[in-house]
């Protein structure tokens, strides 16, 4: 592989990443609290079409805040059926993306037509950090991104300084580890938890944002394609640590990536092949590590208050 | 009391038909706010699933054929405590085996040919979610979460198959050469309505009775309800329940992968499933597990499903829509099962 | 100086069930208050009412002299009260420090909170390391941790339940004493013992409750064992003996035998068993007299054939029944009906199982007698296990096991959670069991209601069976389960 098509092809998966980034780090402030939100991807899937109508509105940061918020509205539902209404989660996850992809493709008809909004968007565009982005191979991928990349980059370390070196984080975890024992310490489980599935709505929504408008420059049915359900995945691959997802994150991205390139060259190796690759890993990396990852006791489990 | 626990039952036996009043209603407000006029769309809706007998018998009724056997599976499997959410993956295993070895029978008896392919589209379905149960009972992974990816593998496989080992003769188009006649399902003339459904009604039956009357089946639900009493209580061996229950149940959506091939589309393509591996979650819930109203409940989503597509063509509504109806069915059942359970240990605790 | 918690007039039902009927309580400033009671009386439901866990119906809360409206646990911890629960409530994947932090309500740093920790603990004398994970300690330390917890929210009026109940007898004396030193402190303790030693040390003044109403309140100097059981019970409290002993030659064949059997652990806290011989006769009725932990749970479950022993060989002849501690974890599907538990206990070889199919019509017949024969207050074979009570449930359970036609009952602190008659009628059931040729293993957790109850008795210590000569004394069997060796 020569070089400028090694840099090209890091500068996608960084590019592909960013979505990723988004909804595993947002996933991972829920998962932390106790909370698996299947949902994100119907959130993320919100987050895109509202970026788009946003975008198309009001411009690209209109747009991202659009796409905030429609993240938010999403985790919100879940937060209240899941959390307070303590049902089981996974399938509250599972109902809610039904739902957004329904309620998108509605929407998306009606505000674009049935031909769609095509690629009339205004888009995030990239932006070269002067010197740095001269840097050999990796200087186009780390540093000649759009603003919303940067801005994922930035989002880890304040994640990880959020969960570990905040009394918030500190609750939240506390929630995630045992309701039981957080509620006897004085946390206030339900409301952590909420807010912690609230964040990770909105990072989704962000997510969906970067999708249609630092990515694809447009919107279609059905278009994040189990991106959400990817995030879950790389929080686990992630072992629930923001610096570890983003190296999952960034794995994931790359095998997506590397599947484009493989199309394009033509080669005889199945593009399909790297497509699955990250969850055969992400499998394996289960197998050997459940038990003994940082995975939160209490992930996942209904809970009823007092 | 009685009058009390007779009230008791009349609600819960009308809670799913409240859950599917509410979610028809909200789907209404959904075109409403999307700005669509919800009269004329469920309109085409209902004719599209009821409207004539045509539509009934090539429509609805083929719809529901997966809907109903992926259905029976996930009520199964979450029976019996595993939380299956791969159906959509082992689906498409039974279809892509299906698919293979329909194509190789083309010379063999009908009779022969058509069990031999659904044996295959089962076993598959079977060997899809024998890997999850491997990870659960050897390294403790969360079964949700490995049926959950192993969907992604496998549409990842039938992208390749129908762009590689399975295209079409002339490799043009990414999907399969369609099924000899010896490898098709009959059906009934002038229909799309096949064999299937009666197996599917013959499968609702035969775990109805296995619940209700069987040793084992008991011992699926006690394993579902509790565990660590089924083990300590029932000698349950408890681990081999959970990979019988997550293998029948992929094996019922591999089926289901099978009927859809060798009855309806009669070949291989990316977008075979419109998502029946995660509507047949909410055709298990609406039943409450329960075998014989999985089939009502899946002729009802068969409708939406059914409808939908006409809705798409006469009211331009995108058929997806019909989503929004399925997640607020599935969140109120939720939510009033939970209240149910809620209200039962309150009075434990009293 | 008020006193540090007043409770007045507190009335509290359960549904149908009157818990406390009018309760007044007083805790003065920096004494040690026990509050006595048997299973049932009460206590812990007044302490959780103190805590603002649960809202009494009627009744006044007043803490250091101001009257009090507690709408949840916050609000009590924010007028200095601390509660130690039965079971630990610590988060095993933290460190001590970030447990202590959380309790505690601290908004510091990480590395601040370790300091403060450490200093807090050696200043009130239950110094904790605070750099390990919780997981990874005893249960001495994690109990220790408890406390400190408390005192980190600066807690002023300690609440303790049974504090003792899941540490070594060691271990447990140890947080007693250090306990009183608190008072040095100005911190005022309740604590909730049904162990009459325990209030008799430490306390300066009890109370005890008894079927939700005050039996008796004053300094404990004057007190004997002998009167506060009195008060407890209601009357002169009788050993429980009901049982003639079998003459050792008129014991049956051996039912169980273990030979130099191994099982590692079930649970963290535990022992597991090592080299365990046992024999368990025809018609014996046989106490395991044991400290939680120290190997109970994996003798009863590899006898039972739950547990795969590592090494060693297990002889029991079938059927064998047994009756987990836990009933709603471990022996009942709450959400099912009572003939279905009856079902599952019954597994394959019950005369309504024909082939694999179930005759439920039988099957709820039968258990329609077993309602009436055992007097299980139940509205019907329909009912579900979850909706009748403890006592109730466990009757339903010895039934199920009974009717297996057992040659080995496996008993696991079956009294356990009932009141005296439901506890004495368990014990009956027992003892018929053993004369009907039954061999029964039972382990109690009060050594002096097992001595009353069997025949035999052999000690587990560390893992390990201890045999007791006949005619030990009370005394010497104590002291082996709490060290291992004679006095």
């Amino acid at each position: 592989m020569d070089l400028d098509l090694l840099t090209g092809f890091l500068a996608s998966a960084v590019r592909v990443a960013t979505p990723l980034l988004f909804a595993a780090l947002g996933e991972t402030m829920s998962e932390r609290g106790g909370v698996i939100n299947l949902g994100i991807e119907g959130a993320m899937l919100a987050g895109a079409l509202a970026a788009a109508l946003g975008g198309a509105a009001g411009g690209v940061w209109a747009g991202a805040a659009a796409a905030i918020l429609a993240g938010v509205l999403v985790s919100l539902l879940f937060a209240l059926v899941a959390v307070r209404a303590g049902a089981d989660q996974i399938i509250t996850g599972t109902a809610l993306t039904l739902g957004a992809v329904g309620l998108t493709g509605a929407i998306n008809r009606q505000a674009f037509g049935a031909a769609g909004v095509g690629l009339t968007l205004p888009t995030f565009p990239a932006l070269p950090i002067p010197g740095l982005s001269r840097l050999p191979v990796v200087g186009q991928a780390l540093f000649s991104q759009s603003l919303l990349t940067y801005l994922g980059f930035v989002m880890v370390p304040l994640s990880w300084w959020l969960l570990y070196r905040t009394r918030w984080g500190l609750e939240l975890r506390a929630a995630g580890e045992s309701a039981k024992n957080s509620r006897a310490a004085g946390v206030q489980v339900t409301r952590l938890r909420t807010m912690g599935v609230l964040i990770g709505g909105g990072m989704a929504g962000l997510g969906g944002a970067s999708l249609v408008l630092a990515q694809v420059g447009t919107f279609a049915e059905k278009m994040t394609a189990g991106r959400g359900f990817i995030a879950i995945a790389i929080v686990v691959l992630g072992a629930w640590n923001p610096v570890r997802v983003l190296g999952a994150a960034l794995f994931f991205g790359a095998a997506m990536a590397l599947q484009f390139l493989f199309q394009s060259l033509g080669s005889g190796v199945p593009y399909q092949l790297f497509l699955v690759l990250p969850y055969l890993l992400t499998l394996a990396t289960l197998a050997g590590a459940w038990g003994r990852t940082a995975a939160p006791a209490d992930l996942g489990k209904e809970e009823s208050e007092g | 009391m009685t009058a009390r626990a007779g009230a008791r039952r009349w609600a819960l036996r009308l809670a799913p038909v409240a859950a599917v009043a509410v979610g028809i209603a909200v789907l209404a407000l959904a075109l409403l706010v999307a700005g669509y006029d919800p009269g004329l769309a469920l309109g085409a809706l209902w004719r599209g699933a009821f409207g004539s007998t045509d539509a009934v018998l090539s429509a609805l009724l083929p719809r529901a054929i997966p809907l109903i056997t992926i259905g029976l599976g996930i009520g199964l499997a979450f029976r019996a405590g595993a939380l299956n959410i791969g159906a959509e993956g082992q689906f498409y295993a039974g279809a892509v085996a299906a698919t293979w070895i329909g194509l190789l029978l083309g010379g063999w008896p009908r009779l022969v040919a058509v069990p031999v392919v659904l044996a295959a589209a089962l076993a598959a379905g079977l060997a899809w979610a024998s890997l999850p149960i491997l990870l659960r009972l050897r390294f403790g992974v969360l079964e949700v979460i490995s049926t959950l990816l192993l969907n992604f593998v496998a549409e990842a496989l039938v992208s390749w198959m129908v762009q590689g080992p399975l295209q079409e003769s002339r490799h043009v188009y990414p999907q399969s050469d369609p099924l000899p006649l010896a490898a098709r399902l009959p059906a009934l003339p002038g229909t799309r309505l096949h064999l299937g459904l009666a197996l599917a009604l013959g499968a609702a039956v035969l775990l109805w009775v296995f619940f209700r009357y069987s040793l084992p089946g008991f011992q699926f639900r006690a394993t579902g309800s509790n565990p660590v009493a089924a083990r300590v209580m029932g000698g349950v061996n408890t681990r081999r329940v959970f990979a019988l229950a997550l293998g029948a149940s992929g094996g019922f959506a591999g089926l289901a992968g099978g009927f859809e091939v060798s009855g309806t589309s009669f070949a291989l393509f990316q977008s075979l499933s419109p998502g029946y591996g995660f509507t047949a979650i909410a055709v298990a819930l609406l039943a409450r597990l329960d075998p014989l109203a999985t089939v009502a409940s899946g002729l009802l989503f068969a409708a939406l499903e059914a409808g939908s597509s006409a809705m798409q063509r006469e009211a331009q509504v995108p058929a997806v829509v019909v989503w929004v109806a399925e997640a607020v069915i599935i969140i109120a059942v939720l939510l009033s099962d939970t209240w149910r359970r809620r209200r039962a240990h309150a009075v434990v605790e009293a | 100086m008020p006193p540090a918690l007043e409770l007045r007039g507190i009335h509290k039902t359960f549904g149908s069930v009157t818990a406390l009927a009018g309760v007044d309580f007083t805790l003065e400033a920096g004494e040690v208050h026990a509050l006595l009671g048997e299973n049932g009386a009460g206590k812990t439901t007044l302490m959780r009412i103190a805590f603002g866990l649960l809202r009494p119906e009627a009744g006044r809360i007043v803490i250091e002299g101001e009257q009090a409206a507690l709408r949840d646990p916050g609000d009590a911890r924010r007028l200095g009260l601390g509660m130690v629960h039965q079971h630990f409530t610590s988060i095993p994947a933290f460190t001590v420090a970030e447990n202590v932090m959380l309790a505690g309500g601290w908004r510091c740093s990480l590395a601040e909170a370790v300091a403060r920790t450490r200093r807090l603990g050696e200043s009130s004398g239950f110094a904790v390391d605070p750099a390990p994970r919780v997981g990874d300690l005893s249960a001495g330390v994690k109990q220790r941790l408890e406390v400190l917890k408390a005192l980190a929210a600066d807690a002023r009026i300690l609440l303790l339940d049974e504090p003792t109940s899941v540490l070594s007898p060691p271990d447990g004396e140890e947080l007693l004493r250090q306990l009183r030193q608190l008072k040095a402190r100005g911190v005022s303790s309740v604590l909730i013992t049904h162990k009459l030693r325990e209030a008799l040390a430490i306390a300066d003044r009890v109370t005890v409750l008894r079927h939700g109403r005050v039996a008796f309140s004053g300094p404990v100097a004057g007190q004997t064992a002998e009167s506060l059981a009195t008060h407890m019970l209601g009357e002169p409290a009788v050993p429980v003996t009901i049982r003639q002993p079998v003459p050792a030659d008129a014991r049956g064949e051996v039912v169980v035998r273990l030979e130099a059997v191994t099982v590692s652990r079930l649970d963290a806290g535990g022992s597991g068993l090592t080299d365990a011989t046992l024999r368990l006769g025809a018609g014996e009725l046989v106490g395991l007299a044991a400290v939680e932990g120290n190997g109970q749970r994996e003798l009863f479950r590899v006898i039972a054939g739950l547990a795969v022993p590592m090494r060693g060989a297990v002889h029991a002849q079938g059927p064998v029944s047994f009756i987990p501690e836990d009933r709603t974890a471990e022996a009942l599907l709450e959400e099912f009906s009572l003939t279905e538990n009856l079902v599952l206990s019954q597994r394959g070889t019950a005369p309504w199982v024909r082939g694999p199919w179930v005759r439920w019509g039988e099957a709820g017949a039968r258990t329609t007698e077993l309602i009436a024969a055992f007097g299980v207050r139940a509205p019907g074979a329909g009912a579900t296990a979850g909706s009748l009570s403890g006592g109730n449930q466990q009757r339903m359970l010895i039934a199920g096991a009974l009717e297996r036609r057992p040659r080995v009952l496996l008993a696991e602190n079956p009294t356990r959670g009932l009141d005296l008659k439901a506890a004495a009628e368990v014990m009956r059931r027992l003892s018929d069991a053993a004369r009907d040729g039954v061999g029964v293993l039972v382990h109690l957790p009060d050594l002096d209601e097992l001595l009353g109850l069997v025949d035999r008795v052999i000690v587990l210590y560390g893992g390990r069976v201890l045999e007791v000569a006949p005619g030990t004394g009370r005394e010497e069997i104590g002291r082996l389960m709490l060290e291992g060796r004679r006095p």
